[in-house]
């Protein structure tokens, strides 16, 4: 695929700014609008944006993981933010919150890890549907 | 208790891994759990016999009131060994039966599953787990009557077996709730000390109703016993065990069982009555014409079947007694004679009578087995059949007005029993030899032990009567009457009306075989008539409903996706529709507040994206259109305090937009196939459906609402959940587990649109 | 603004299922994607409309004045299942467009290929 080159210029340096602001709408979604299913989908369009731009396997080696690994290790960690409150006796799911104030990020508890989950699952399904339906365009042409 | 209970379950599971040592090994190692199994149940037999009663309970589902509960009393422990015992034998014989066959494994797994289950269902004191291991034993038998899977007959007997006691079983559960309902419990020894609550209830016509068609259908009585003879199509070792000594007897050990309830009722003694001398007599009839050995040996079942049902329903002391003897006498020598009829098809290679002759010098100990059942079948002294035959006619001539009637019917049927007998038990075996298509010699150790030891218990026990089987029937709380028995039970009782019937009728039998020739014409033609048949009415119902399935498959599963859509439509939207006129007034209409100009443009720009989005000739303005739809609603979205929403949509419509760019020139050309007339039928719908959906949102509207949710998770957003996102906190902490189930949801859809991709692939 | 919604949802349910009766299969999914959207601002009137006030529990204001936010919680899973299920979807008719070399839903009746 073929594209301009302010637009591929441009991706280069917006890529880190998109991915550090999906990460701060992800980390501030407890108490302002954000979340990881925003998050996500905004780390999901910084790498759609690059893989038009540059061609999808450029995409994928910047990922580095396999976007199939990306949903799993989601789903995991979203599980495992449950299972904690299951091993100190109480019920699956039940939150738990740290003492102690993080600067920046605040508290920190099993729902923003459960949160983070969701985050890397987002960003998981949807590289993964875009980058196997652009793989196959590019086989083809 | 619930370990032997649940003995040949577990076994089932073991079998594979023994059978990878070796199939011979299995085969001689496997008998040993039928065999523990009856010593477990032997060894309550002094107890039982001093008339205490067992019962142990598990906790299962407590909060119904299902529960293991096990109760053992005389009736459930004679049961409980007749299964055991000649299960033994039943695996024993099965291993040098079934020698070679590399299914051997397969049949001592379905057999396993169907002992414990029918342990289950005469151990089992609570209706419902009495329901379960029930149709549990539906279903071995299902798998087990179509072992030759290969064989259309065989599937078709299955099925057939399987359906009709499938249906009786759901007429049967509909009793259990049914009974349920009136008593309050599931415990069958607390129903059986209110029975008269049970039959003042006003439910009663249909308890006895749905219980009978259950336990019919289980014991094949007439009109259903047309599955019985054709699931003749078993090995003959399931056909001994399930089809004559255990499984068709499961719907009589119910009807004993529930007795002290029911046996009060009119209803229930009468029906029980006719319709036991109508199967006694219609089958003994039927075996006539019959030259398959295990066919006659079917039909004689069922008469006996019939002649059970038919004492219980007699239901005096005396009637019990005879049930019981006659039950265990059964047992013993009709299990022993189908065995035999086994080890003949086993070594001559067919089971047609009309072949079979003269193989007395061949097969000698097998001749001493078959001769020695066919003795007690025929009711010949010293043998416990003979014995039980005694009692049955003493309690048939003990009733007051139809005692006459129902003594002829009675040794009519028996007639046909003693000719069965002969037939099978003598036939084969004198005359002279007629070639067979294999040679015949004598069984193998592991065929004839088996039955030899039941013979020669049904000749202990003949013998001994007064010792073993006056104990349990006298003194153990048999169940099936409140009462306990109080009448001895001896092997000879003078020369006495009983005695003389006997004899009549063994004379009467064997007249029939000597002139059957002549009977047979007779016989033939009134049994060709298909009308008479249930049978036919059992095909003609399964032909209907199959082709009424297709018919109706065919005119609304006729695989348009549009016709489909369209009849839910209609159907919905005119629910809806009717109910909007009939319950509310559009007075209360709420048109809501006041709207700005900007808002009034937005929702004009969505409606024009909609019918752009509609009505475009090329996929691209279709698209631009729809990402035009998605953009106004995320601002719809923001101007109605939802941001998390508009940041959603946002990146949604984008990543949207990409994925149909990707794939846009991939799409088909934007084709018109639809008529013009077919158009406006669509466009017709479709605005009734959306003018539909336009008052509904008014009305909804206009209605008061009060959400105690809203309020809870606003107050509980910080304090419980640590955040002041409060939509965020119910997606992460309030309602996570349903977030859960959506991303796991989410990542399905993605490993499907993945495995679409990847799998074409492989394709090329 | 429940006269303003109530058209929106009525014209994109119109749309939708006019669409969904098409038997070209590219139509039927851009009909599906109009019936959730439809369907999201559904959830949202139905939980009362609310301007300029979404809730973030710091603002001080009076509980019943904030917008629901259960209803919000909904839409927000919808929408990006809805994502998810666009996407099966536009896979799955490639697939069968690729095997079945047709658009039509009406040839796609048989399960068997006729090749």
């Amino acid at each position: 695929m073929r594209s301009s080159l302010i637009l591929c210029t441009a991706t280069r340096f917006l890529l880190p700014i998109i991915l550090m602001f999906s990460f701060f709408i992800l980390l501030r979604g407890h108490n302002e609008p954000g979340g990881g299913f925003i998050g996500g989908l905004v780390a999901a369009s910084a790498f759609a944006l690059y893989a038009i731009s540059h061609g999808v396997t450029y995409a994928q080696q910047l990922l580095k993981v396999n976007p199939i690994n990306l949903i799993a290790s989601g789903l995991i960690i979203a599980l495992s933010s449950g299972l904690f409150a299951v091993f100190n006796g109480s019920n699956f799911m039940q939150g738990y919150w740290s003492e102690f104030k993080f600067p920046v990020i605040g508290k920190i508890g099993t729902p923003l890890i459960f949160d983070i989950g969701v985050y890397f699952l987002v960003l998981g399904i949807a590289l993964l549907i875009i980058f196997s339906l652009a793989e196959e365009e590019e086989e083809i042409q | 208790m619930l370990f032997f209970v649940l003995l040949g379950f577990i076994t089932a599971v073991l079998v594979p891994l023994i059978k990878k040592i070796s199939d011979n090994f299995l085969s001689w190692i496997i008998p040993i759990i039928p065999a523990s199994i009856f010593f477990y149940f032997a060894s309550f037999y002094y107890q039982i016999a001093d008339g205490e009663v067992i019962k142990v309970s598990y906790s299962w589902i407590p909060s119904l009131g299902i529960n293991f509960d096990f109760y053992i009393d005389g009736l459930s422990l004679v049961f409980a060994m007749i299964i055991s015992l000649v299960g033994t034998v039943v695996y024993l014989y099965a291993g040098s039966y079934l020698k070679g066959d590399t299914r051997l494994s397969k049949f001592y797994i379905y057999i396993s599953i169907f002992m414990s289950s029918m342990i289950g269902v005469v151990t089992s004191d609570n209706l419902m787990t009495l329901f379960i291991f029930w149709e549990l034993t539906s279903i071995s038998s299902y798998l087990l009557i179509g072992f030759n899977h290969e064989k259309e007959s065989s599937r078709y007997s299955a099925l057939q077996a399987l359906l009709v006691t499938g249906l009786g079983g759901l007429a049967l559960l509909a009793g259990f709730i049914l009974l349920y309902i009136t008593t309050g419990t599931w415990d069958i020894s607390e129903i059986n000390k209110m029975p008269a609550e049970v039959i003042g209830s006003s439910y009663f016509f249909l308890i006895v109703i749905f219980i009978l068609l259950g336990t019919f259908t289980k014991s094949a009585q007439f009109p259903f016993h047309f599955w019985l003879p054709n699931a003749m199509e078993a090995p003959t070792p399931v056909s001994a065990y399930l089809h004559s000594a255990t499984m068709v007897k499961a719907g009589i050990y119910l009807m004993a069982r529930l007795n002290p309830a029911f046996g009060n009722s009119i209803l229930w003694n009468d029906l029980l009555l006719v319709f036991g001398t109508a199967t006694m007599l219609f089958a003994a009839v039927l075996s006539f014409k019959q030259t398959d050995l295990k066919k006659l040996l079917a039909y004689s079942t069922l008469s006996v079947l019939g002649t059970l049902t038919m004492l219980i329903g007699i239901g005096s002391d005396l009637a019990i007694k005879a049930f019981i003897i006659y039950l265990i006498a059964h047992s013993l020598y009709k299990g022993t004679l189908f065995l035999v009829a086994g080890i003949i098809d086993h070594e001559t290679g067919t089971r047609n009578i009309e072949k079979l002759s003269g193989l007395r010098k061949l097969m000698p100990i097998t001749m001493i087995i078959a001769v020695a059942a066919s003795l007690s079948k025929m009711g010949i002294i010293p043998l416990v059949g003979f014995v039980g035959k005694e009692t049955v006619y003493a309690s048939v001539l003990e009733l007051p007005i139809f005692g006459n009637y129902l003594i002829v019917i009675t040794i009519l049927a028996n007639m046909f029993v003693v000719y069965i007998t002969a037939m099978v038990g003598f036939r084969p075996f004198f005359g002279k030899l007629k070639s067979t298509p294999k040679n015949p010699h004598e069984a193998p150790f592991r065929m004839w032990s088996g039955p030899m030891f039941l013979a020669l218990s049904g000749l202990v026990l003949g013998i001994f009567s007064s010792l073993f089987l006056n104990k349990l029937i006298n003194s153990s709380e048999l169940g099936i009457i409140s009462e306990r028995l109080n009448i001895p039970v001896k092997l000879w009782h003078g020369f006495n009306l009983e005695l003389l019937l006997s004899t009549i009728t063994v004379l009467l039998g064997l007249f029939l075989y000597f002139k059957r020739e002549y009977f047979l014409k007779f016989v033939a033609s009134f049994s060709s008539v298909k009308f008479v048949q249930p049978s036919y009415y059992y095909q003609f119902i399964f032909d209907g409903t199959l082709s009424l399935a297709k018919y109706i498959t065919s005119k609304i599963q006729n695989g348009y996706l549009r016709f489909y859509i369209l009849v839910i439509l209609l159907t919905t939207f005119s629910l809806i529709a009717y109910t909007l006129h009939t319950f509310y007034s559009f007075n209360e209409i709420n048109i809501g507040g006041s709207v700005s100009v900007y808002e009034v443009i937005l929702a004009f720009i969505l409606i024009i994206s909609t019918l752009l989005a509609v009505s475009a000739k090329s996929r691209l303005a279709a698209i631009v259109g729809l990402g035009g739809v998605g953009y106004v609603i995320a601002l719809f979205f923001l101007i109605y305090s939802a941001p998390d929403l508009a940041m959603t949509q946002f990146s949604i419509e984008t990543l949207t937009v990409i994925l149909f760019v990707l794939v846009i020139y991939k799409l088909p050309k934007y084709l018109s196939f639809s008529s013009t007339t077919r158009r406006i039928r669509d466009i017709i719908v479709a605005s009734f459906a959306g003018l539909t959906m336009f008052f509904l949102v008014l009305v909804i509207s206009g209605t008061s609402l009060t959400s105690e949710l809203k309020e809870y998770f606003i107050a509980e957003s910080y304090p419980s959940g640590k955040g002041l996102n409060v939509v965020n906190v119910i997606l992460v902490d309030f309602r996570a587990l349903d977030t859960l189930g959506e991303i796991t949801v989410l990542a399905v859809a993605a490993i499907g649109v993945y495995s679409l991709l990847k799998l074409r692939k492989k394709d090329n | 603004m429940n006269l303003l919604f109530a058209v929106m949802i009525g014209v994109l349910y119109g749309a939708g299922f006019y669409l969904i009766l098409r038997r070209s299969f590219v139509k039927v999914l851009i009909g599906l994607i109009l019936l959730a959207h439809g369907a999201n601002l559904l959830i949202l009137t139905v939980g009362r409309l609310t301007k300029g006030n979404p809730v973030f529990v710091n603002s001080g204001t009076d509980a019943t004045a904030f917008a629901d936010p259960l209803p919000q919680a909904l839409i927000l899973t919808a929408i990006v299942i809805g994502f998810g299920i666009q996407a099966f979807a536009l896979v799955l008719f490639k697939r069968a467009y690729k095997t079945a070399k047709t658009d039509d839903l009406d040839e796609m009746r048989n399960t068997d290929l006729s090749s």
